[in-house]
């Protein structure tokens, strides 16, 4: 039915995408990130975002301000958005929505794991998930010693248990393990979202289909990276890519094989849309890659509003904001640590 | 002429004459000049530092020159504090204090810097109180919640011990179901088979949890030891904080507490195995369950309890001893709250103010530019004057006129009964701007709000087409929705009138309600109103000094609105003839008679007239005649097109006042004759028709006059013809509406564009310098000139535009006036629905019940659907009739209001 949505598409999901264009308007401007950057201390970024949309979320902070708390409050306006659009929503948008923290969760997830494993307190750690990502047992994680445990006593409850068919071992948890697990999730997770995409059907799953693929392409090629000189074997880092994305099947058979960072880039450079992420990058280095994909899925969200009538819009809202709250992160730890000069290494503007 | 220009300026006619004043004030007395201003409250700043971030200018960081001066940053950060304090007085409960004090001025103004450190060592004190306190409640909720494990856990224990057979057995079954569910049953679990004399192995952790979490809870206990274990649980009954999280839980239901109250449940938890034990008590800290430790040995539970009790009430008294002392605190601090936050908000607005003034080359004085009306010159003087004074400067303020080639904001000076109408004319602003699709979104509020607007109206028409809910109501909620959002987007953008032209709220006064008359005629409804628009005039000193909802702000906001339109629908509902639909004979007797003394013919053959015309408004044998509808509906029609034609013909004739005074020539030749032959030889001469048909009973088809008109202009008309040489006549004005058109389309844009080549002969550079000089001195001043583009063709586009939109609209806007009848009619045939057929039927049973019910969906639908409904949509096309067809003929609406500094405004927008 594509091309027909706009007939039907706003008696459920009109007001909301309303809303969600409303959010998305009230991101920082340019000239908002100017003004940021020329801050010489934290109380000035409070006052200039005191003009916007965050206002009212920071104006009851006393002064001394802590970076800590100034992405606290900005991830709580996320979040406040988010429940307020959710507990709107109808099917299929809500679990739509859903859909979306997902990856939050086994963020979150494997935060608590990894915590527990070197003996963090518990209290703490949940201090450190992601809000969005929260669910009821989550403290409870602490409590699992292996896989197989974690997954019978805590995960069963959470939208994550079918990700989970493929990681269930009775090994003990270490972090390689954990690696593997955040990992074998994420790619379960996010061929269900694909799955689900598609099954949506029209402009959703036109744009959905092209962002997720970025993302999974985008994990695939951190996987690869990140596990050169690893123990980890090809068939294992094979195993981890998602089977869906520009780079499938082939370019994952290249990637597999990879030994170091430029054979990666050779691998990669076969594909016109990672080309120009690449040439961007000189040899040998990957510090930036992470900036430059960053930039190039800012630029693919932001294309998502140039359509109507698809839920495209939400996920993209979302992404963007997270963005925006790392731009304002970052910003707010190099004005507090008085590295001025780096304030432009790690910002992505977001236009 | 001569008389027109000599009538007496009024108020509302015109918006006020403005000027741009420039101020070079002393850095010494600049803040308290600016604050007697805004005590004035009649002078608008413009912003010079715009281009600036805001914690780039002059008075957000402290700057040498002006060391005692309080900064934006710290007013900001008193504000805080202030919404701190009074955050906590409100959880206190305290609530008296804030109460504005009678008479601020009596009290002694304390310093600024003063008051700083007041409010520091104030919210010193209250963090410190609190945490004192807060760490007190915990250990006394503590223990309360320990008292209360006590209690119930010693239940169980006492219960368990004389049941012990029953338990066992359980424990021994849930074993072995596990043990068949589960082939690999651990080694810890085949240990554990329990024998009768095992008891002892049987161990138990208690504690308290939140009601929400107990079952997920179990859930997870269950889970984790392969359901070996025993959840007993029971609902504690008791009034307690929680003492993690410190808020109010309350068990008791008949406290009433629902607020933030959190049911608890006691559990015990049986279990074996060390093992076991570490893994319940780390899902008991996860899951925020406060384990207390209860001895078995009853003897000891005892003596446990008592010195737990003991405790607590000790505790009390000391938590109710500080209590007292921090509301005491708080109620000395309450008292001069309301003051407070008054003087900090009036600061912070000062220091606003002064960022937008410009420093001078010398740093010594501050330049400022702003609007002010002329009428004020003399007060700001005085008060710029008193500043100086008051501040032992040296110099005194320097206060000029300048010229300006921007325009001024436009001004009126209103009162309660003229500011609704005048607000109903600049909601047009927004009505204009969404129609021809460029609202400037430069602010980010603007454009969120669009976005809004453009969902919930999309989202909720669609849901309501959804549920099949009749057309004419999504229309109306349309309507509303638009209206309520003009009346939003009013409050971030105004678009009002544009300086000095011609203002349509001075007649808006009365037509307005006249032309909402037209269509709720009916002075029983029109009483209903009258009663509610006293109503809210007779409160009127009670209503306004109070926060009403939206809803009742807005009725309140129109109250003279609303007196008005009650006044005219009383009035045209005496014309109409009609009661609730019932027909009276005020003015007295009917003309028209029964052939016969039976009446028995009355609805076939008709009846004669008699005696002499009823002397004001329908005759009310008319009602419920066979020809009452034909009747009616010829008069209303009629009618509503001699209203729009009127109006829009004063619509023209302001078009033409406004160019007489800004002395246009141009546009009263090119545009205003035109239009005006236009318009009245085709309409004017259809209502000229009208009158004569109607002074001299004719039957002449005047439809057939108007089509042939237009399609055989040459024939005769036969015995349509009402006077002597009509058909000469509508020749010649048929030509004249012809040569109309041209004349008002094609003169102007080349006579702009001739007058343009002339001004601008031999000029090809333009004068050097001047700008650069006007640079320097003062950035962004409005005496800077615009040089503006000519364009031809634009000119011509837009005139073009402008042509057929007229000859269009003459045609669409007269048509568009036949919504006085229909809504009339409408009006009218419903009211006769809910007589005839609810009332009239109800009565007509012989049964009190019927009746009473028949009476009260009377009232009901009268009360909702002809009061509240129809008064909305009435109110809607009356204002869309000035709108649309009264002010497109000379009202621009494109000029910007006059927001002076003033503290008074300042409090009624935070409040």
């Amino acid at each position: 039915m594509y091309g027909f949505e706009a007939l039907t598409f706003n008696v459920h999901g009109g007001y909301l995408e309303a809303i969600v264009r409303g959010y998305h308007s009230g991101l920082l401007t340019a000239a908002d990130y100017n003004n940021l950057c020329q801050c010489e201390t934290l109380d000035d970024i409070k006052m200039h975002l005191s003009a916007t949309e965050y206002g009212s979320y920071l104006q009851n902070e006393p002064s001394p301000l802590h970076t800590t708390t100034i992405v606290e409050k900005c991830t709580l306006k996320l979040v406040d958005e988010y429940k307020h659009m959710l507990t709107q929503a109808t099917e299929p948008l809500s679990t739509f929505l859903e859909y979306i923290t997902y990856g939050h969760m086994i963020d979150n997830v494997v935060l608590i794991v990894t915590g527990t494993l070197h003996e963090r307190d518990v209290q703490e750690l949940l201090e450190k998930c992601h809000p969005l990502g929260m669910f009821d047992s989550i403290a409870t994680l602490a409590v699992a010693q292996n896989m197989r445990e974690l997954y019978r006593l805590v995960l069963v409850d959470t939208p994550l248990a079918p990700y989970f068919s493929e990681c269930i071992t009775s090994e003990d948890l270490d972090d390689m393990n954990i690696e593997i697990m955040r990992n074998t999730l994420y790619k379960a997770y996010l061929e269900d979202f694909y799955r689900f995409c598609q099954k949506l059907g029209g402009a959703t799953a036109e744009i959905m289909s092209d962002l997720l693929a970025f993302e999974a392409d985008r994990r695939a090629v951190n996987i690869s990276i990140n596990s050169i000189g690893t123990e980890l074997t090809r068939d294992d880092r094979r195993k981890l890519y998602s089977n869906f994305g520009l780079l499938y099947p082939y370019g994952h058979e290249e990637l597999a094989v990879c030994e170091d960072i430029d054979q990666v880039r050779a691998a990669m450079e076969k594909y016109p849309p990672y080309q120009s992420i690449f040439t961007k990058l000189s040899y040998g280095e990957s510090q930036m890659l992470d900036k430059a994909f960053y930039e190039e899925e800012v630029k693919r969200l932001c294309l998502a509003f140039e359509q109507q009538f698809h839920y495209g819009v939400f996920f993209a809202y979302m992404r963007l904001r997270e963005q925006e709250i790392r731009n304002l992160m970052w910003i707010s730890e190099c004005v507090a640590q008085n590295q001025k000069s780096r304030v432009h290494d790690s910002v992505v503007f977001i236009f | 002429m001569e008389y027109i220009d000599n009538l007496p300026s009024m108020d509302l006619m015109r918006s006020e004459k403005m000027t741009l004043v420039q101020l070079i004030i002393p850095v010494e007395s600049a803040h308290r000049a600016v604050s007697y201003l805004g005590h004035l409250g009649l002078l608008q700043f413009r912003d010079l530092n715009d281009d600036k971030s805001p914690f780039q200018r002059t008075f957000v960081n402290q700057i040498q020159l002006l060391e005692n001066f309080p900064q934006v940053k710290r007013c900001a950060e008193m504000s805080r504090k202030l919404r701190f304090i009074k955050d906590h007085i409100h959880k206190a409960g305290l609530m008296p204090g804030l109460k504005q004090s009678p008479n601020p001025a009596s009290q002694p103004d304390i310093e600024l810097e003063e008051l700083e450190v007041q409010l520091a060592e104030h919210e010193h004190g209250l963090i410190e109180m609190n945490a004192n306190s807060e760490k007190l409640q915990q250990t006394y909720n503590e223990l309360l919640e320990f008292n209360m494990v006590l209690q119930k856990a010693g239940d169980f224990l006492l219960s368990s011990g004389s049941h012990a057979a029953d338990q066992e057995t359980e424990l021994d079954e849930n074993i072995h179901t596990i043990d068949d569910y589960a082939d690999t049953a651990s080694l810890l679990e085949q240990e554990m088979q329990p024998g009768p004399s095992n008891q002892s192995g049987v161990r138990f952790i208690s504690g308290i949890i939140c009601k929400s979490k107990v079952l997920r809870f179990e859930r997870m206990l269950f889970r984790t030891t392969r359901g070996n274990m025993l959840f007993n649980q029971a609902p504690a009954d008791d009034q307690i904080i929680d003492p993690a999280s410190n808020e109010m839980v309350s068990f008791s239901f008949f406290m009433g507490n629902i607020l933030n109250s959190v049911e608890k449940i006691v559990f015990v938890v049986f279990f074996s195995g060390e093992q076991a034990r570490t893994k319940i008590l780390k899902i008991c800290e996860a899951f925020g369950a406060n384990c207390y430790p209860v001895p078995e040995d009853t003897t000891k539970r005892r003596q446990i309890t008592r010195e737990v009790l003991s405790r607590l009430s000790e505790l009390e008294t000391t938590l109710e001893a500080g209590l007292r002392h921090r509301d005491k605190a708080l109620t000395s601090i309450g008292f001069h709250l309301a003051r407070w936050m008054n003087m900090v908000r009036r600061e912070k607005a000062v220091y606003d103010t002064l960022n937008m003034l410009n420093f001078d080359v010398t740093k010594k004085c501050l330049v400022g530019e702003g609007w002010c009306p002329i009428f004020a010159k003399t007060k700001i003087q005085e008060a710029l004057q008193r500043a100086t004074f008051d501040s032992n400067s040296q110099v005194g303020v320097i206060f000029h006129v300048m010229d300006s080639i921007e325009s001024p904001p436009t001004y009126f000076r209103t009162n309660p009964f003229t500011n609704a109408y005048q607000e109903i004319v600049d909601a047009y602003g927004f009505h204009k701007n969404v129609a021809v699709g460029r609202v400037c979104c430069n602010k980010r509020n603007a454009k969120i709000f669009l976005h809004f607007a453009f969902g919930v109206i999309v989202g909720w028409l669609t849901r309501l087409v959804k549920f099949e809910v009749s057309g004419n109501v999504v229309v109306l909620m349309g309507y509303l929705f638009g209206f309520c959002l003009c009346e939003m987007y009013l409050k971030i953008y105004s678009s009002v009138g544009r300086y000095q032209e011609a203002n349509p709220a001075v007649y808006t006064i009365v037509t307005f309600p006249f032309l909402f008359a037209v269509m709720f005629g009916d002075w029983g409804h029109g009483i209903c109103l009258l009663l509610g628009a006293l109503f809210l005039v007779a409160r009127e000193k009670k209503f306004g000094s109070q926060k009403l909802g939206s809803f009742m702000e807005m009725l309140f906001g129109g109250r003279y609105v609303l007196l008005m339109m009650s006044i005219f629908s009383i009035y045209c509902g005496l014309i109409y003839n009609e009661f609730f639909s019932v027909p009276f004979h005020i003015f007295g007797s009917s003309a028209y008679k029964c052939r016969d003394a039976t009446c028995s013919d009355a609805r076939i053959v008709g009846l004669v007239k008699s005696g002499e015309t009823y002397p004001f408004g329908v005759d009310p044998s008319w009602r419920g005649s066979r020809s009452e509808l034909p009747f009616l509906n010829s008069l209303k029609m009629k009618m509503s097109i001699l209203l729009g034609i009127t109006q829009m013909n004063l619509g023209i004739v302001l078009s033409y006042f406004n160019a007489r005074y800004f002395s246009n020539s141009l546009d009263i030749k090119y545009q205003f004759v035109p239009q005006i032959i236009f318009l009245n030889s085709l309409f004017g001469y259809l209502s000229l028709l009208i009158i004569m048909k109607w002074c001299t009973g004719s039957q002449a088809d005047l439809y057939h006059v108007m089509i042939y008109m237009f399609l055989s202009p040459f024939e005769d008309l036969g015995e349509n013809q009402l006077f002597r040489g009509q058909g000469v006549l509508q020749v010649i004005l048929l030509l004249l509406a012809v040569i109309a058109v041209p004349w008002m389309l094609f003169p102007k844009p080349f006579i702009l564009k001739k007058l343009h080549t002339e001004r601008f002969q031999g000029r090809t550079y333009g004068i050097l310098g001047t700008s650069d000089m006007y640079n320097d001195e003062e950035p962004r001043s409005a005496r800077q000139p615009h040089h503006e583009e000519f364009n031809f063709s634009e000119v011509f586009v837009h005139q073009m535009i402008h042509s057929i939109e007229f000859v269009l609209g003459a045609v669409s806007n007269t048509a568009s006036y036949l919504r006085l009848w229909a809504l009339s009619l409408a009006h009218s045939e419903l009211s006769t629905v809910f007589y005839e057929k609810v009332l009239l039927l109800a009565w007509g049973y012989d049964n009190l019940i019927i009746r009473l019910i028949g009476l009260a969906v009377f009232a009901f639908a009268t009360a909702f659907i002809l009061l509240m409904m129809e008064t909305l949509s009435a109110f809607l096309h009356a204002l869309r009739l000035h709108w649309v067809e009264f002010q497109n003929k000379f009202y621009s609406g494109d000029g910007y209001k006059f927001r002076p500094f003033s503290f008074a405004a300042l409090n009624d927008d935070e409040d």
